[in-house]
């Protein structure tokens, strides 16, 4: 008997493949159609097929705190999430404003502080912010660009509007599962894949690295460009491997880079060799012992000294963490306007900030509706679901707040959008969002496609890996 | 290319050929008390003495049953040499090295390490040992191939041939030691037909026996350690080994064969002349045993050189991810 969308229920929310029971939208038809023509078996033996594929690959992350650095695959749906090309055009102006603004921002932040000065957004945000980098004061950053690569989080409402959830622009991780989950999907639905016209992803690693080529001094002819990864053990050191490998660089740790004569070099077989740009997938506090954390022993001693005059470049620049500090993006209408005089394309999440003390007592009387989230904190760490959290958790998150206002912002709880996934054998929907990745070098490039996170815990809300999460390929569509 | 890379590469392959040939080991064993079993028991000792560290195995295992020895050269992780440890780290290694080896070879890596560990599951090995072992020396030689057809032959593969083949030098010597702890031979037995079938059998283990037999029809002692030491031709002897391990080093540094350019040229290239001018009949003069336990110390000496020529250019601090256990 074969598998069919027909007792598929979407609930109340907004489903990005069927329309309604049995009826699936316009970019989904041929998927499922096929997908009704196999054999419910079929199906599920393609869904295996997939994961032992990524088994044997070895796409893996590592699981923190056990031994023996275990690995496990990030689960895989196979039915893929569809974008189509209306809405990806929409989704693709938004990011490439968005990313344009943040850079400017991050160069005023750490130059004259216009945006300060004329009051468009609150200083004390600025002045208060743990991301805020006083080692990057003054810093002229090759080529004016700061945030090379960023992740942007977006999810869609019950009403099918995307809102930006959070941009990443430290060392954003997870599109070499967009890469990967291709590779794979292309061999689960070959026919199917044909036939809808995706946009390919594959192109990803050229333009990365032509975006850090970008970024050498002009008096190198041929730039070196290795990615500093803190080593085989970090969580995403699968991506780190790949990325290189893909690129044709090296891929270094920070003991193999030694700083020599006012440039960096690597040890080689063959001796020390000058490297000029690195692709660092090191956080700013480990990156360098002499200008952040002293206890580092994953960085590069006097590799900001370098740095700083211009002999090496660095992707990201450091300091970038200030623009996505949680409390900062809720004044990116703002801050749009302030440096673009536009509207903002993809809205926000409707933000309230605890630091603000009319918006805290918002939150703090409506914490069983809303989320609330730690500024400075990524991966699903540090926050409340308040509708599904216990009284108990509810007045502990409380005193967090009033305790440290700064450091908490709130949002109302979106009901997310949804995809089937194949549950042993039969699809129920889930929870989703969508990470696309844009590079900004001689332009901005946003790769038409992302990782499309999704929360396998039925009801869920939270995609990350860390906590449950899986993934699916995203299709976007041509025109 | 990286020291650290290099180094990896070098003992990814150290580790892939060290789990093959412990797989060789005790299916030489196996073939061995399968024909003497009733005549002289079964011998399990001598193989730790051979391959492991005969104390750990004494503290932790006490006697040397076949099921003990099996265990203990097979999946105890705390034995470094064992085969599962082998196959972790050789992965492991392959790991750190993804982006420089080709996506077959990790694949495969990772496929041998997941077939061990799946085996240590299951029952696979002692119900069935042969078919176990066989299979793990297959994923090496997978490994092999893929590694052949699918890598350039640059400085990472001749880092990674002059890792496999100092191994393989080193257990091949270690194969025909079986021989000598299991039985040291004796008027009775010499030139007999057990003799015979035990010669043919560590041949076997060394997949040398058909090579053999076109090189000298009847098995005889003195010429099958001739062929294991000495022969130019057959890729497990030690000789075909040294010699080739000895043009990677060369072609890593640029340097003519006959001059020396490092202390690990200079080590290996000296050992491999005296080769060059030894015959069996001195060696066995001096003692087999003896000779291959030089032989043995002589090849660590070159690995250390190895190590301080080429990798030792960075210093040793957060250490934890390289493992660098010799046998």
């Amino acid at each position: 008997m074969p598998l069919d969308f027909n007792s598929y229920d979407t609930e109340t929310f907004y489903d990005e493949l069927i329309e309604s029971p049995g009826v699936p939208r316009p970019g989904a038809r041929i998927l499922v159609e096929r997908i009704e023509s196999l054999h419910s078996g079929d199906v599920i033996d393609r869904q295996r097929a997939a994961e032992a594929a990524m088994y044997n690959m070895g796409i893996t992350f590592t699981v923190y705190g056990s031994q023996d650095g275990t690995e496990k695959i990030f689960p895989f749906d196979i039915i893929p999430r569809i974008v189509e090309a209306r809405d990806w055009a929409y989704i693709e102006r938004g990011l490439k404003q968005r990313i344009h603004a943040l850079n400017l921002f991050i160069d005023d932040i750490y130059h004259e502080q216009k945006i300060l000065k004329d009051k468009a957004i609150p200083e004390d945000i600025i002045r208060s912010a743990a991301s805020f980098r006083p080692q990057c004061v003054g810093l002229d950053v090759p080529r004016g660009i700061w945030c090379h690569i960023t992740g942007t989080d977006l999810v869609r409402d019950r009403d099918g509007q995307h809102y930006v959830l959070e941009d990443n622009l430290r060392c954003p991780s997870g599109v070499s599962y967009v890469l990967e989950n291709r590779q794979v999907l292309k061999r689960t639905f070959p026919i199917v894949f044909e036939a809808s016209r995706v946009r390919a992803v594959d192109n990803y690693p050229t333009h990365l690295l032509e975006t850090l080529q970008y970024l050498a001094p002009d008096t190198v002819s041929a730039p070196k460009v290795v990615v500093l990864t803190p080593g085989m053990y970090n969580s995403a050191y699968f991506e780190h491997s790949f990325l290189a490998q893909q690129m044709g660089v090296e891929l270094v740790e920070g003991s193999d880079l030694v700083v020599m004569d006012g440039f960096v070099h690597m040890r080689t077989t063959r001796g020390f060799q000058r490297v000029d740009v690195i692709y660092r997938r090191i956080d700013d506090d480990f990156i360098d012992p002499k200008a952040f954390r002293a206890d580092s022993v994953l960085g590069v001693p006097g590799l900001i000294d370098v740095y700083r005059t211009g002999r090496v470049a660095l992707a990201n620049a450091p300091g970038t963490g200030i623009a996505d500090d949680k409390a900062v993006y809720a004044y990116l209408p703002q801050i749009v306007k302030y440096y673009l005089d536009e509207d903002m394309i993809l809205p926000n999440v409707p933000t309230h900030v605890c630091a603000n003390e009319k918006e805290r007592e918002y939150v703090l009387a409506n914490l069983d509706k809303l989320v609330v989230k730690a500024t400075n904190e990524s991966g699903g760490y540090g926050m409340l679901v308040g509708p599904h959290a216990t009284p108990e958790e509810r007045t502990k998150f409380a005193e967090h707040i009033r305790k440290n206002p700064r450091n908490y912002i709130a949002q109302p709880t979106l009901a997310l959008s949804r995809a089937p996934v194949l549950m042993e054998d039969h699809f129920e929907g889930r929870h989703i969002d969508l990470r696309p990745y844009i590079l900004y070098g001689k332009e901005i490039y946003v790769m038409p496609g992302g990782l499309t996170r999704v929360a396998l815990k039925k009801g869920s809300l939270v995609v990350n890996s860390s906590q449950g999460g899986g993934s699916k390929d995203t299709w976007v569509l041509f025109g | 290319m990286l020291s650290r890379v290099a180094n990896s590469i070098y003992w990814m392959s150290r580790y892939m050929e060290r789990a093959e040939n412990v797989a060789r080991f005790i299916g030489v064993n196996l073939n061995l008390t399968l024909d003497m079993a009733a005549a002289f028991g079964e011998q399990w000792g001598p193989l730790v003495n051979i391959t492991g560290d005969k104390e750990q195995f004494a503290k932790r295992y006490g006697e040397a049953t076949r099921e003990n020895v099996m265990h203990f050269l097979t999946f105890d992780l705390d034995n470094p040499n064992s085969i599962f440890s082998s196959v972790r780290r050789a992965r492991e290694n392959a790991r750190s090295v993804r982006e420089i080896i080709s996506t077959e070879m990790w694949e495969q890596a990772n496929r041998s390490y997941l077939m061990v560990r799946d085996a240590a599951k299951n029952k696979l090995a002692t119900e069935n040992p042969h078919d176990f072992y066989t299979a793990v020396k297959m994923q090496s030689h997978l490994f092999d191939g893929i590694t052949e057809a699918t890598m350039s032959h640059g400085e990472a593969w001749h880092f990674l041939q002059v890792g496999e083949l100092l191994e393989r030098a080193d257990k091949t010597s270690r194969i025909l030691d079986v021989k000598y702890f299991i039985l040291v031979p004796d008027a009775q037995t010499a030139g007999t037909a057990i003799d015979n079938i035990q010669w043919a059998a560590l041949l076997k283990s060394a997949s040398a026996l058909e090579m053999y037999r076109k090189h000298s029809k009847r098995i005889d002692p003195f010429k099958v350690a001739d062929f294991l030491i000495l022969n130019r031709d057959f890729p497990r002897s030690v000789h075909s080994c040294l010699s080739r391990a000895a043009q990677s080093l060369h072609a890593i540094s640029d340097s003519a064969l006959d001059a020396f350019s490092n202390k690990a040229e200079q080590q290996l290239g000296r050992l491999l002349a005296e080769l060059n001018y030894t015959q069996i009949d001195e060696i066995i003069a001096g003692g087999l045993h003896e000779f291959l336990d030089g032989l043995q110390t002589r090849l660590n000496r070159v690995d250390d050189a190895v190590f301080e020529t080429f990798f030792a250019l960075r210093p040793i601090t957060n250490g934890g991810t390289q493992q660098q256990t010799q046998s």
